[in-house]
């Protein structure tokens, strides 16, 4: 945390070990010092948001007339001069035909937010209808032993987000069960630790894209025959793959750096190896295993709207590409909502590890 | 019946070749059941090398350390050992601590029964307001005394103790001193302590042997101490038999520390200081329970 101590969300006045230094200060100061140290945040936050806009504001302005006076000169070029001056009317009029197509304003985003909601709103009404319709249907059809019939309708930008969810979780804990197991035994055993070493060295840098390539050359020759839809599977399994090595990393040197105390506490004891790793090794290494588990969140949230993108697989990464295809009049600002909610959800995400690593450790997270 | 331990020509010393370095040298020592045992010497002699090899923690590199006769391979609960340093695990509480050590030697008894153990102990070190928090929250002496009753709940043969007090104040330390002789006055175990101040030596153990300065570190004469137990401190100040003896060790030690000057060209032993950080644990766990 680079801020102030006081504004940081985990040191509220701690008690016993200031507790000294509470006496010579009056309760009141202690207050006085916080409170302006939040509202400080709150305000330089606010106005660098402003600045922010405004600059957001002055480049799509900006591009906005190169790109309107490109569009005019074209049409004078190529149509004469008539034709220019409609064209520039039409421009002028806000008209959607002949809008120049850039960067969006700030208020043309939120307004496509706006639309994303409503779709939402009234894809999930048609879903709701539709399975009201079919429930009875569906019954029957469970009783004869076929399979219910689904909603196949377009996606709603809010079920792309759950999609992307649903991705990134199963992508996240295939990671887990793939790092920790060897992370704690290369962490316990020198050997295999030297083994694991140029994998882990060589691996770690590549591209997410090569690691969907390489998962999509495995699992199309593993389900061969069968119709169902791999899309999903590879692009959780790639999610997997390029973020786990955080995790690897860290669970290994949290292991091996344990305090040789605890260690010589367990061999005195004659600690079994469960109790050993799960009440004496883990315990002390989760603070660093939490750190690489973080990073391997936002990795995997990261990574996962690539992959989307390129496996065709559902998801917030699939819609801003059919977006970019699609090059509609609001294509452009509903590219840049999809890019607020990646980034806020990644934030999110972030926040509950940190929140999560908070619970379970001994020590400090720092954040 | 042989002896609780026996060293045998031992020595230790790690590395090898141009980077040996010896640390005990033909070690030769025997501890009888039921008899306490300190050893002193200057910090850096190999004091903490010699009770980890009664341990098993540590192997010797030459010669053989005998328990009961047999020589000890690796680590048992049944030679207890009291850490300088505490070594209490800091995500568990006092009770989970001391559990945890019940809960390996007597996992024939019942959940309640090693619960009631634990609890007997905890009281017994006086920190039964405690038993719910973690090692961070706690002083010192207080982390001493769950160290102390890890040990004792385990009802070890034999109690090694390594320079236990040697981190407290001396009051802390003077308290320490007598609950432990308390302890093992009512059951009589054998024990040693490892410790560098003379004084602690007399007034706890029945025999003190000094250890040269390393390296390459032998054991000194031994020095009997024929005080009657209980021992009162102010009292035997003015003993004359404490007076004695303690005037012959220290003189001991003072010639050994000359010696040690003169021979000393270059090499320099460091003492073996290990930092204590308190501080960033208290605060988290503070937070966290706030």
């Amino acid at each position: 945390m680079g801020q102030h101590l006081t504004e940081s969300p985990v040191a509220p006045a701690p008690k016993a070990p200031l507790a000294g230094l509470g006496r010579y200060l009056p309760a009141r100061a202690k207050v006085g010092r916080q409170l302006p140290g939040m509202a400080r945040t709150l305000g330089i936050s606010l106005a660098s948001m402003a600045v922010f806009l405004l600059l957001w504001q002055m480049s799509a302005s900006y591009l906005y007339g190169v790109e309107a006076s490109a569009r005019i000169e074209r049409t004078v070029r190529e149509q004469g001069p008539e034709a220019g001056a409609q064209m520039e009317a039409c421009i002028a009029s806000g008209d959607v035909s002949c809008k120049p197509n850039t960067l969006p304003f700030p208020s043309e985003v939120l307004h496509a937010a706006g639309l994303l909601l409503a779709d939402h709103r009234e894809i999930s009404a048609k879903k709701a209808e539709f399975n009201t319709e079919t429930a009875e249907l569906n019954v029957v059809r469970a009783e004869q032993g076929l399979d219910p019939i689904v909603y196949t309708g377009r996606p709603s930008f809010v079920d792309q987000i759950g999609t992307s969810l649903k991705t990134v979780a199963v992508g996240f804990l295939i990671s887990l069960l793939i790092a920790v197991p060897i992370g704690i035994i290369i962490g316990l055993n020198d050997t295999l630790r030297i083994a694991f070493n140029w994998m882990i060295q060589v691996f770690k840098p590549v591209s997410p894209v090569v690691w969907l390539l390489l998962v999509f050359m495995i699992v199309k020759t593993l389900t061969l025959g069968s119709d169902s839809d791999t899309s999903f599977l590879i692009s959780c399994i790639s999610v997997g793959l390029c973020s786990m090595w955080a995790t690897l990393v860290n669970t290994s040197l949290g292991v091996s750096s344990i305090n040789k105390d605890y260690l010589n506490v367990a061999r005195v004891l004659n600690l079994g190896i469960g109790k050993k790793i799960f009440k004496v090794i883990l315990p002390s290494a989760i603070p660093v295993i939490f750190t690489g588990m973080r990073i391997t969140v936002s990795v995997a949230w990261m990574v996962l709207i690539a992959i989307e993108l390129l496996a065709q697989s559902p998801g917030l990464g699939s819609f801003v590409w059919e977006e970019f295809q699609n090059g509609g009049s609001d294509s452009n600002a509903k590219i840049i909502v999809a890019m607020f909610v990646i980034g806020l959800v990644g934030f999110l995400l972030d926040r509950i590890m940190f929140w999560v690593q908070q619970r379970v450790s001994f020590e400090k997270a720092v954040g | 019946m042989p002896p609780i331990i026996e060293f045998k020509n031992v020595s230790k010393w790690y590395g090898e070749g141009d980077s040996r370095t010896e640390v005990l040298s033909n070690i030769n020592l025997t501890i009888e059941e039921g008899e306490f045992l300190a050893i002193v010497g200057f910090t850096g002699s190999g004091k903490t090398t010699l009770v980890n090899m009664m341990t098993g923690l540590l192997q010797p590199s030459e010669g053989e350390v005998l328990y009961r006769g047999q020589p000890i391979t690796g680590p048992a609960p049944e030679r207890g050992i009291i850490f300088q340093n505490y070594s209490l695990l800091p995500w568990y509480t006092v009770f989970q601590n001391v559990a945890l050590a019940v809960d390996e030697v007597y996992p024939q008894w019942s959940r309640e029964e090693r619960e009631a153990h634990v609890r007997k102990f905890v009281e017994m070190v006086g920190l039964s307001h405690a038993v719910d928090k973690r090692p961070s929250e706690l002083s010192g002496g207080m982390r001493q005394r769950v160290s102390i009753a890890r040990v004792l709940a385990t009802d070890p043969d034999l109690l090694l103790m390594d320079e236990p007090l040697g981190a407290l104040d001396a009051l802390t330390r003077g308290n320490l001193q007598d609950e432990i002789l308390q302890i093992w006055s009512a059951n009589r175990r054998s024990a040693v302590l490892i410790t560098n101040d003379v004084d602690e030596g007399i007034y706890m153990a029945d025999r003190i042997i000094p250890l040269d300065p390393g390296p390459a570190a032998g054991l000194g004469p031994e020095f009997r101490i024929e005080l009657d137990r209980p021992r009162d401190k102010t009292d035997m100040n003015h003993d004359p038999h404490f007076k004695r003896v303690r005037t012959e060790i220290l003189n001991y030690l003072v010639q050994l520390g000359e010696a040690g000057k003169q021979q000393s060209d270059a090499s320099l032993t460091l003492p073996d200081i290990q930092p204590i950080k308190p501080g960033s644990r208290s605060f988290v766990s503070k937070w966290r329970r706030a």
